[in-house]
């Protein structure tokens, strides 16, 4: 049975909807009224609470932290500053990515990481021979992410102890609220400002009174899994068993991905010393990678027409959708050469977005691709246009 | 026209083996007979009304290595294939205070593990994933005729080339893991992932069950992947009831045979086969009739299929030899009882889907093998290694309402005793010995007992005809697998002697409900053109 959060007593009592899911063996709230729009513009326009507790998260502490961390992580650990967060993938010795998450440099030897698949003890196998701790925390940790343009607005009325003017994206600090201590990163899964608080779990219903009661003003909503589904898909970020299979978790070879065919080579430090996976992606680096991460626009209008062609309006706003959809070279049925893994209508956009895996070099910026549709039953293809992602990308996020 | 007592094709044995054997030869054509010593088919898998009103899966209980071909071929759903979920495993602790659950909920299930060991829950998955691969690797060789390594024979040689090719493009981490699970203990091997005791011995237990060895002898994480091979609707591993016990699964094969046309006798036990020229001829029952097939299919075990039901004198004497030798002593007993209500756990009360599962008696290592080193030296098990189902809490079918049957299947009971043979005193202190361990468990279990019933290998040997009561016709050491299966240069289900096969679990791929003896045997006998 999935257990409650720190925060059930304040979701439960606003979940209208009674859609929860079970996210890591812990209830969430799927979407709380109805509809998942306002929750969707909360993120967009004002401010969204979302519950994130459940996030597995794990400390690493000792002489040997840094170390133990930067053999694990694709990063450079050496050039990461006290209160700077990393967001990177971290791999298995083939260079295949066994998940993403965020580490966090609390002091010079202390890291806090979170991530989707129970991974404590792969940091202590990896870390054998180090002298360095990790220590499961996800239970003495609730996480709530507060998103939005005036997310920071918010928190300056309930935090003090913080220059949120000075916290810079990706970076943390430390401050009160209602006198109990409070961790604060510039963090998101959304792609607009953003912030994730953590605090102890005997905090957690005081944190959320607090951002809800002066939150009121600033048209603060809880959302849901729904709403962040949207926008984590404008926003062009991945997510571990839908966008790509964990090599710990991939039953055949060819479900496997590196970094560089999941959108995150970016995050591979090439000149930093060893780690795990640097000699699998130094040669991938080198030969090219099978498979590149795109963005997809659809074209509009000829989604439209797939649609007048069964005499409907195109019905294409509502959910995002997780299942898989094939791609094909353009004007080639025959030739499938991918499949966008997470697609959406973009309410911010008005446009149709997915994002997926194609075999390179189709995944090249501005490449045509059909994706199949299906309406009224009938499979179509629809025209796409490999586009750069964040598709959504406000100049706030950084600012 | 042919007389009443002519037939194409006997099978000497209405066990499952024998069923599915008869179902494909009458498939073909053949006018097919089935033999039944007992008054009912099955086996060691029947069902039976041992106390008013219960019905006891007697022997065999839990069905997951079925081959789906045989499902398919002899559209067995029809005939009454009903296959119950038994998704669950519950380990009691030793004082019987606290205890390890997995089920179908993986989070949950990883939160109970990490109770016991925060490392073990990370690992479990991995270990899951890899048991797949195993599972996925080795089920090839659950459908193929064992080819011979040592001939020259090209249809050996391209089965040997086939499997080679087969094993050789497993990815090298999974070669690995297949290496290892071919020759270390099931302890060592579940060690490899596991730190916590009720986990290492619960899934070390797959590794002794029905052999005559403890989780740390080596050859015994190979049993545990013939216990993970199977698969119902494609899912690897599962296990499930089958309703009415593991007699309903032999009645529904019973069902598709007839359907195909064969005819089954039962309270005919077969006397010994007829041989005339080199070849068969028929059989004669204890009664003394003869029937007339040109075709004879022993489903029995290895020993009496060469030793008993013809003359050892007309086989070759490296046969008879390794006949001879083959491992066939048997260690596990069974406890039935009937139960006047639940029972409930000490650990955790209440009646719940938690007693619809498996209840393993394995708190553990040394646990599973001390019971083991009781049993090396001749003696049954002081606190033996028990797997619990209470069948009438899947099907209610097994009891009167409200009322329980509980199916205990036990390690150690050796056949031989080193104090002489088995007695009645001596099968009621081995029925005791289990009792006490269930009571650590189940604190009130003794005043809910109606009725039980001990089974030891003398019985299994005694009731269902297998030699030495051994549960698989013989030990799955490596040494008795695959090509060496029941004897080197026998493997492939015929015999020296001309339309007379082997179709029981003493041949290749071994023991469990699995159905494919008796499916390769009949195929191979159709090929030879009998």
């Amino acid at each position: 049975m999935p257990l409650p959060t720190p925060f059930h007593s304040r979701t439960s009592a606003v979940c209208d909807s009674y859609e929860w899911r079970n996210w890591s063996g812990y209830l969430s709230a799927g979407i709380y009224e109805m509809s998942h729009d306002r929750e969707y513009y909360a993120i967009r326009n004002s401010a969204a609470l979302i519950d994130v507790s459940p996030l597995y998260k794990y400390e690493v502490t000792g002489p040997d932290a840094a170390r133990l961390v930067d053999r694990v992580i694709t990063r450079d650990v050496t050039r990461q500053r006290v209160g700077q967060v990393y967001y990177t993938p971290w791999c298995d010795t083939q260079g295949k990515v066994i998940d993403d998450g965020t580490v966090s440099r609390l002091d010079t030897n202390h890291f806090r990481v979170t991530s989707a698949d129970p991974s404590a003890r792969w940091f202590q196998d990896v870390g054998y021979g180090l002298n360095a701790t990790v220590t499961n925390v996800t239970d003495d940790l609730a996480a709530l992410a507060l998103q939005g343009p005036l997310s920071r607005a918010i928190l300056e009325q309930v935090v003090a102890g913080i220059d949120f003017a000075r916290l810079a994206y990706f970076h943390l600090a430390h401050g009160t609220v209602d006198g109990f201590p409070i961790t604060i990163t510039r963090t998101g899964y959304t792609g607009d400002l953003g912030y994730e608080l953590w605090v102890r779990p005997e905090y957690a219903e005081r944190l959320w009174d607090c951002l809800v009661d002066k939150g009121s003003g600033y048209g603060i909503l809880p959302a849901g899994i729904i709403a962040l589904d949207v926008a984590r898909i404008e926003a062009g970020l991945i997510m571990l068993a839908v966008d790509y299979v964990s090599s710990r978790h991939a039953v055949i070879e060819s479900q496997k991905s590196s970094p560089y065919e999941i959108g995150l080579g970016w995050a591979v430090a090439r000149k930093k010393g060893d780690f795990i996976g640097r000699r699998a992606l130094a040669t991938e680096r080198a030969k090219g990678s099978t498979w590149g991460f795109v963005g997809v626009q659809y074209d509009w209008n000829a989604l439209e027409r797939l649609f007048a062609d069964e005499d409907l309006p195109p019905h294409v706003a509502g959910r995002a959708s997780r299942s898989a959809v094939p791609v094909y070279e353009a004007g080639n049925p025959g030739r499938h050469i991918g499949q966008i893994t997470s697609h959406t209508f973009a309410p911010i956009l008005k446009q149709y977005i997915g994002i997926g895996t194609v075999l390179n070099p189709h995944a090249q910026i501005g490449n045509r691709v059909d994706v199949e549709v299906t309406v009224e039953f009938k499979r179509k293809l629809c025209p796409a246009t490999i586009v750069p992602t964040p598709f959504f990308d406000p100049p706030r996020k950084k600012a | 026209m042919s007389k009443n007592n002519d037939y194409d094709a006997i099978v000497i044995g209405g066990g499952h083996n024998g069923l599915v054997a008869a179902a494909y030869l009458a498939r073909a054509g053949k006018r097919t007979l089935v033999l039944e010593k007992r008054h009912l088919v099955g086996g060691a898998s029947v069902t039976e009304e041992i106390f008013p009103g219960f019905k006891f899966t007697v022997f065999s209980y839990v069905v997951s290595l079925f081959r789906p071909e045989i499902i398919r071929d002899l559209n067995l759903p029809a005939h009454g294939l009903t296959i119950l979920p038994l998704e669950s495993t519950l380990t009691p602790t030793y004082d019987g205070r606290d205890y390890l659950y997995r089920d179908g909920d993986h989070y949950q299930t990883l939160r109970n593990i990490a109770r016991f060991s925060q490392r073990d829950a990370d690992a479990y998955d991995e270990y899951a994933r890899y048991m797949y691969f195993m599972a996925k690797a080795v089920r090839y060789i659950l459908g193929i005729i064992p080819p011979d390594p040592t001939t020259f024979n090209p249809r050996d040689m391209m089965g040997m080339v086939d499997m080679a090719r087969h094993f050789l493009d497993l990815p090298q981490d999974q070669l690995y893991v297949l290496a290892k699970l071919m020759t270390m203990s099931a302890a060592d091997f579940v060690e490899q992932w596991f730190e916590s005791e009720p986990l290492k011995a619960t899934l070390s237990a797959s590794g002794i069950i029905g052999t005559f060895l403890g989780p740390r002898s080596p050859g015994t994480a190979y049993v545990l992947l013939h216990h993970y091979m199977g698969e119902i609707d494609g899912a690897y591993r599962a296990w499930g009831f089958h309703k009415g016990g593991t007699g309903g699964l032999a009645e529904t094969l019973a069902r598709a045979a007839r359907a195909q046309g064969a005819e089954i006798r039962c309270n005919a036990g077969v006397a010994r086969v007829n041989v005339r020229n080199g070849r068969t001829v028929g059989v004669v029952l204890e009664n003394g009739d003869e029937i007339n097939a040109p075709l004879v299919f022993s489903s029995l075990d290895p020993k009496q299929t060469f030793l008993k039901l013809v003359e050892p004198t007309a086989l070759p004497d490296d046969l008879v030899n390794a006949v001879r030798r083959f491992q066939t002593v048997g260690s596990s007993g069974k406890v039935n009882l009937a139960l006047d209500r639940a029972p409930e756990l000490a650990c955790r009360p209440g009646v719940g889907r938690h007693l619809a599962g498996a209840i393993s008696m394995s708190p553990t290592l040394d646990y599973i093998e001390r019971a083991y080193d009781d049993a090396k030296y001749g003696n049954f098990s002081k606190e033996p290694y028990i797997d619990v189902i209470i069948p009438s809490m899947i099907d209610p079918d097994m009891a009167p309402p409200g009322k329980h049957v509980m199916s205990c299947f036990v390690q150690y009971a050796p056949y031989k005793l080193a104090d002489g043979e088995w007695t009645d005193a001596k099968r009621e202190a081995f029925g005791d010995a289990v009792v006490d361990v269930l009571e650590r468990a189940f604190p009130d279990i003794r005043s809910l007992i109606l009725h039980r019933q001990v089974l030891t290998p003398v019985d299994i040997e005694r009731i269902a005809g297998i030699t030495e009561g051994n549960i698989f016709h013989g030990e799955l050491n490596l040494s008795q697998l695959f090509f060496l299966r029941p004897a080197a240069g026998h493997a492939k289900y015929r015999t020296p002697i001309k339309g007379y096969y082997q179709c029981g679990s003493g041949t290749h791929p071994g023991g469990g409900i699995m159905g494919a003896p008796g499916r390769l045997g009949a195929l191979e006998a159709l090929k030879d053109g009998a």
